[in-house]
């Protein structure tokens, strides 16, 4: 096991080093330097700005410098907030992005894995279709067109919750994570239904059976544990894509998460704040896709045996 | 009564052959699919009605009438107006165009790079594989919403860099799904047969493997249409994707959002256009890989 943990993460390292070394290029190679935007600047003001912000050096010298900065986990100043560097908005933004998407997730899980165990254990009846159309719609509606629908009826037309802000009126927080949530669940009942339905038609589940054992123990204890390994698997992109959507979710809520820095940073061409988010999600997405692999092979019997067995 | 007994054992012969292929078999059982085949003919008509725009729309794309504004449906505007009082059926009808030509070029270059890289992959075997196949993985692994968000901000916001900036993501999973079919192919004997006639390596793929693969690219390919999509709408919405004067549903709805209190219609047809047709596509993407019999064929 620590063995596969350990050359999952050797694999990583490429993978990040790469997301540095190409969204730093990538940056540097944009049209317009960040300054442009301020109307006039005297050219020695300009040329101070530069050096504070070492662009007057040569750009294989700023890659350096860049990395050796990031080695102690610094991101460098703000283009856009002078005075604010990017370590202090991202940490700022980390803690509202993570509840978000710990609701959305769990909303994700609980509703998600019980309409496909529900769903998987009457295959073809009507308690397989229901669920199962809804999760359709819930994977072709699309977040920033279910976010706004929620707004309208729950918030404009019914007034029954708020429908914006985080954690500064009670309930705020209801909508965003529905809305973040609501595609993983679908997602999380499709891939839940499948795998339980192939592990319920395993021969374990008829000894289980033939055994006597109540149909909760059989589908709870027996089958659950199998039947879930590709939802594990699922939670390493998922994260990924949670992240993605929290850039939706929270322009339409006005968040004040990660997902809006970066999207503000964009439309601000605030270079270094879209460096050092990019690395940052970056590096966490690819951290979360090892833990949700190493997760997935540690519940998958066969490969956990191999993993630790070693030469057996 | 002559011609017919004459004409009865022709039928029949042409239909036993043909009831032996796949295809057949397939097109059998997606038929008896009530969800796929509505999916089916709801897109038709979807591309239909892209492809027929100029002459189909009620009104031309530039088309304004101040004095009306923002109207509700009506008999002379059936989706209503927007705040410059243009015809939100015709707006529906051009952004439906990108957003349908988005979906299937850039779904095209996905398929064009990954059958490529899959199959030389596949079939030339030992290290080029072990490297090429690296290659994929380390992609895999990349945040690519956030790479795209990135690519759009640093070269502003072009089309056709959107489409190739989607279909450089999409390759991917083409690229493994075609290596692993090409892989249990090459054992076959009609392969060795091949190659023992002396057939080239190019000949081969294209006319051997590329179409006994093809089932698992079919079903994959109407499934990555969707999601192309959906991350076109995703980057419009968010001011990234497609610009003005063009116009895509995403687009629309960024602009639907912003009015749907006094407006809500300027959000729900948009939105209504977008999700039938990623309804569409998913059902009848679910529709072939049950007919084609493809597992696995997701993720």
């Amino acid at each position: 096991m620590l063995r596969f943990i350990i050359s999952r993460l050797l694999q990583a390292i490429p993978v990040i080093f790469i997301v540095i070394t190409a969204t730093f290029f990538l940056v540097r190679a944009a049209p317009g330097g960040p300054f442009d935007a301020e109307k006039v600047v005297l050219p020695e003001v300009k040329r101070a700005l530069e050096a504070q912000y070492k662009l007057d050096l040569p750009l294989h010298e700023q890659y350096f410098a860049y990395l050796s900065d990031l080695a102690q986990g610094e991101l460098g100043p703000s283009f856009k907030y002078p005075g604010r560097s990017v370590n202090e908005i991202l940490f700022s933004g980390l803690p509202v992005t993570a509840e978000l998407g710990f609701y959305a997730l769990l909303i994700a899980l609980i509703i998600g894995v019980t309409a496909g165990v529900f769903a998987s254990l009457k295959p073809n009846t009507r308690q397989d279709y229901i669920p199962m159309g809804l999760a359709m719609i819930g994977i072709c509606m699309p977040s920033f067109l279910l976010g706004p629908l929620l707004v309208l009826v729950f918030g404009i037309y019914l007034e029954w919750l708020p429908i914006s802000g985080w954690g500064s009126i009670p309930g705020d927080k209801i909508l965003p994570s529905i809305t973040l949530g609501a595609a993983y669940a679908a997602y999380v009942a499709r891939l839940s239904r499948a795998g339980m339905l192939e592990i319920l038609s395993q021969d374990y589940i008829r000894t289980a059976r033939a055994k006597g054992l109540p149909e909760w123990q059989v589908v709870g204890k027996h089958a659950l544990r199998g039947g879930l390994i590709p939802v594990v698997a699922f939670l390493g992109p998922a994260f990924a894509g949670l992240l993605a959507g929290s850039f939706v979710v929270e322009t339409i809520f006005q968040i004040p998460g990660l997902g809006r820095f970066y999207v503000q940073a964009a439309f601000n061409r605030d270079y270094t704040m879209i460096l050092g988010t990019t690395v940052f999600l970056s590096s966490l997405i690819v951290l979360f896709n090892l833990i949700s692999d190493v997760a997935a092979a540690w519940l998958n019997p066969r490969l956990r045996s191999q993993l630790s067995g070693g030469g057996q | 009564m002559t011609t017919l007994q004459a004409s009865e054992p022709v039928d029949l012969l042409e239909h036993a052959e043909q009831g032996a292929s796949l295809w057949r078999d397939a097109w059998q059982r997606l038929r008896k699919n009530k969800m796929a085949v509505g999916g089916g003919i709801t897109l038709l008509l979807f591309i239909l009605m892209a492809l027929l725009t100029p002459w189909l729309a009620p009104y031309s794309y530039e088309a304004q009438n101040l004095d009306l504004g923002a109207s509700p449906p009506s008999a002379a505007h059936w989706l209503g107006t927007d705040v410059f009082g243009r015809d939100v059926l015709t707006q529906v009808m051009y952004g439906g165009r990108v957003s349908l030509a988005v979906g299937f070029i850039a779904t095209a270059v996905a398929l064009l790079i990954g059958v490529t890289w899959g199959a030389v992959a596949g079939y030339v075997g030992g290290r080029v594989d072990a490297v090429m196949m690296r290659i994929v993985d380390i992609l895999y692994a990349l945040p690519f919403m956030i790479f795209i968000v990135l690519l759009m901000v640093v070269f502003g916001r072009n089309v056709l860099l959107l489409f190739l900036a989607i279909g450089a993501v999409e390759w991917l999973t083409m690229a493994r799904i075609m290596r692993s079919q090409v892989q249990s192919l090459r054992q076959q004997e009609f392969v060795e047969a091949a190659i023992s006639l002396g057939l080239s390596p190019a000949a081969i793929i294209r006319r051997h493997v590329i179409p006994n693969a093809l089932g698992p690219i079919i079903v994959y390919t109407t499934l990555t249409i969707p999601s192309v999509m959906l991350l076109e709408a995703f980057l419009s919405f968010l001011g990234l994707g497609i610009q003005p004067p063009e116009s895509s549903w995403g687009l629309l709805i960024n602009y639907g959002v912003e009015t749907m209190e006094e407006y809500p219609w300027l959000l729900i047809f948009p939105g209504l256009a977008l999700t039938t047709t990623l309804f569409s596509l998913n059902f009848l993407g679910d529709g072939l890989r049950d007919a084609l019999d493809v597992r696995g064929s997701k993720d």
